[in-house]
């Protein structure tokens, strides 16, 4: 099959080391199966090479199909985003006001393209909305789901690491809507009711007095999405850190006990060192699912477009913004909002590209060939 | 003599408070542990609990029997979601494998496979709702296929492609040589060693995979709010120009509807796909579970 270009496999036409050409059959030895799994006759061999190059042909179609649709992706988003890149400058990273503008005066033309009068987009609230909720669901969810990681791997028996393996799977599979759901019916109203009024005595001393400030009754805002962002990151890192953490060699554990270490100064000298950079890689991981998570923080974080003074005020982030802002954005006739929502798109690939990048060359490192189900969500 | 007794009296004592330290910290670290695990617990308990508590005070069994436009049921969320989920098992199930099959078995490692399973790996860390987006720019807008069946499949197809490659990939390589070199002296052809040998022992691996994917594709809002959109009638096998309806999206949008009925069955939507998801997670937990018994790896090592 070499005549393909491929590697060839070296027994072919061969038979107990003898070498046949594939016209001659094979002598009738009494293992008539051996006849019948290699063709001899053409119409066969014509057919093999035919089921040869369709697995390859299909394969490599398949293989090459994602690396299109990425570029594909980028390419329709930037030409769709282009008008409102040329409107909005550098403005919609800067500005505040996000306004479709009025679309029963007559249209206006700036920057070589139509658009309604006092259209004006300002991104600058949904990206804090998007770096904080993102922010505390890593300050959140990191020291969690690594704890629990370790407990998991050092000190619990098999039978029960696998069930709280199964919960990390269900908590993977959670629909975000469902999620979502429960955020905006159960979990923040039992926030609002139980835990803010609590928290909203903080003493007035920086950083501290972001906790102070009035909350809504259902509990929307920047602290409840950030929370549930928490729970929906958890299982990624948790799932990585404990891979991770049963891939550390046995007998360097035990050298440390030997000398009489304590489990818990075993854990910071051996384990803690082994698997710091991939748990870091598993964090940033974790922060490009949070960046990008839509549905559940279009219904938990309020959707409003400004910067929160306090961490209980309502917010908007970027993947947010693109789901509740279609139905306003399709009422331009214009189109600009449209594209400034493929513009939003482009600035979230971006910066979730980025991010995931980064995670993955991170975790490579420090995997060094080791095969980690990182990524695989579940 | 006395110096030394006190000396001694001192180390001993400071020997213990250490040692007493020691141990404290111990204790509180695993103590730290054990809390954070109970974090982890309490939020998947907490969710599961309060989703079918809240399903359960407004559950009617004939949800199955209407659909949203009577504002009874759910039924045609229920097809459409079953419709949209079996178009992609196929696409995402063909290509997802094609490209795992590729990667690990037909092409030799180069920069090109490392190249394409990048591109794979960065799929899928792209947002959900920028596939969405897309597809509604390019199929629903620019092809004109309008709110469709189609633009829904290819748009999650390629949101899970990724993990069913990644699965297969996994699958493939823990294949033993052995086995491939086993297939090679018994004269069998590559095509054959790969068709008869090497992927019938990945399967598990790769079902496994493609069933996280369905998990994926049965919970995404996002991207099927710009492709399939939404409609109140039972869906048709219509492929272009016909909205379809899906579970997520009564469960986003349905919850705060003043009409009692409507905001119903946005929670029992929610409990419906808990439970569709449960069950995937646990048909891949047994699919693991069973095949692990007769796993070649497992007879190779002796274990």
């Amino acid at each position: 099959m070499t005549e393909d270009g491929l590697p060839s496999s070296g027994s072919e036409g061969t038979a107990g080391g003898i070498p046949q050409s594939p016209q001659t059959p094979l002598p009738p030895h009494g293992m008539q199966s051996t006849t019948s799994m290699e063709p001899t006759s053409p119409l066969r061999l014509k057919l093999r090479r035919v089921t040869e190059i369709s697995i390859i042909g299909g394969s490599a179609i398949s293989a090459v199909l994602p690396l299109i649709a990425l570029v594909a992706m980028l390419v329709v988003l930037f030409l769709e985003a282009i008008p409102a890149i040329r409107f909005n400058g550098w403005g919609i990273l800067t500005g505040s006001t996000w306004n479709v503008g009025n679309a029963y005066a007559a249209f206006q033309h700036s920057h070589g393209v139509t658009h309604l009068v006092g259209a004006a987009y300002g991104a600058w609230p949904l990206i804090v909305g998007t770096l904080l909720t993102s922010a505390i669901a890593i300050i959140v969810g990191l020291p969690i789901a690594v704890g629990a990681a370790i407990l998991v791997v050092e000190k619990l028996p098999n039978a029960i690491a696998s069930v709280i393996g199964l919960f990390l799977e269900v908590l993977a599979g959670v629909p975000s809507a469902v999620i979502g759901l429960w955020g905006i019916l159960t979990f923040g109203p039992w926030l609002a009711a139980h835990i803010y009024p609590w928290l909203s005595h903080m003493p007035n001393v920086p950083v501290l007095n972001y906790f102070r400030g009035n909350y809504n009754r259902a509990g929307q805002g920047l602290l409840t999405a950030g929370l549930v962002l928490a729970a929906m990151i958890i299982p990624i890192i948790a799932a990585t850190t404990r891979d991770l953490l049963r891939q550390v060699p046995e007998a360097t554990k035990e050298g440390a006990e030997a000398l009489g270490m304590t489990s818990a100064e075993v854990f910071k000298t051996v384990q803690a060192r082994w698997v710091r950079t991939g748990v870091i890689g598993a964090a940033v991981l974790g922060l490009g699912r949070a960046l990008g998570e839509t549905i559940a923080m279009a219904l938990v974080a309020g959707g409003i477009q400004y910067v929160p003074s306090n961490i209980y005020q309502g917010a908007s982030t970027i993947a947010a913004a693109i789901v509740l802002q279609l139905d306003a954005a399709l009422t331009d006739p214009t189109g600009l909002a449209v594209k400034t929502l493929a513009e939003l798109a482009l600035i979230l690939m971006v910066i979730t590209l980025s991010v995931n990048v980064l995670a993955r060359v991170i975790v490579r490192r420090a995997a060094k060939g080791a095969v980690l189900p990182v990524g695989a969500g579940f | 003599m006395a110096v030394g007794e006190t000396t001694a009296g001192a180390l001993a004592a400071q020997r213990n408070s250490i040692a007493t330290s020691r141990k404290i910290r111990n204790h509180l670290w695993w103590g730290v542990c054990s809390v954070s695990l109970a974090f982890v617990i309490i939020p998947v308990v907490w969710i599961v609990w309060g989703i079918a508590t809240q399903a359960a005070s407004v559950w009617r069994w004939n949800l199955f029997i209407h659909t949203t436009a009577t504002q009874n049921g759910l039924l045609n969320a229920i097809v459409g979601t079953f419709l949209i989920t079996a178009g992609v098992a196929v696409i995402a199930g063909v290509v997802g494998i094609g490209c795992g099959v590729y990667i690990s078995e037909v092409a030799r490692p180069s920069v090109t496979t490392t190249i394409l399973r990048s591109a794979s790996e960065i799929l899928s860390g792209i947002p959900s709702i920028v596939f969405g987006y897309v597809g509604y720019v390019a199929l629903v807008v620019y092809l004109h296929w309008g709110f469709s069946l189609l633009a829904a499949w290819l748009v999650l197809s390629f949101l899970v492609v990724p993990y069913v490659a990644k699965s297969t990939e996994l699958a493939l390589s823990q294949v033993p040589l052995a086995y491939r070199e086993g297939g090679e002296a018994l004269g069998m052809h590559r095509t054959r060693v790969l068709r008869s040998l090497v992927m019938r022992s990945a399967i598990p691996g790769i079902a496994t995979g493609l069933i996280i994917a369905l998990a994926i594709s049965i919970g995404e809002t996002a991207p099927l709010l710009y492709t399939a959109n939404w409609s109140d009638h039972l869906p048709t096998t219509q492929l272009v120009h016909a909205s379809v309806p899906y579970l997520t999206y009564p469960v986003y949008t349905f919850y705060n509807e003043p009409l009692a009925s409507l905001s119903a069955l946005a929670s029992d939507a929610a409990l419906l796909l808990l439970v569709l998801v449960l069950l995937l997670i646990l048909a891949a937990r047994l699919v693991v579970h069973t095949t692990q018994k007769y796993s070649p790896n497992r007879a190779l090592r002796g274990k």
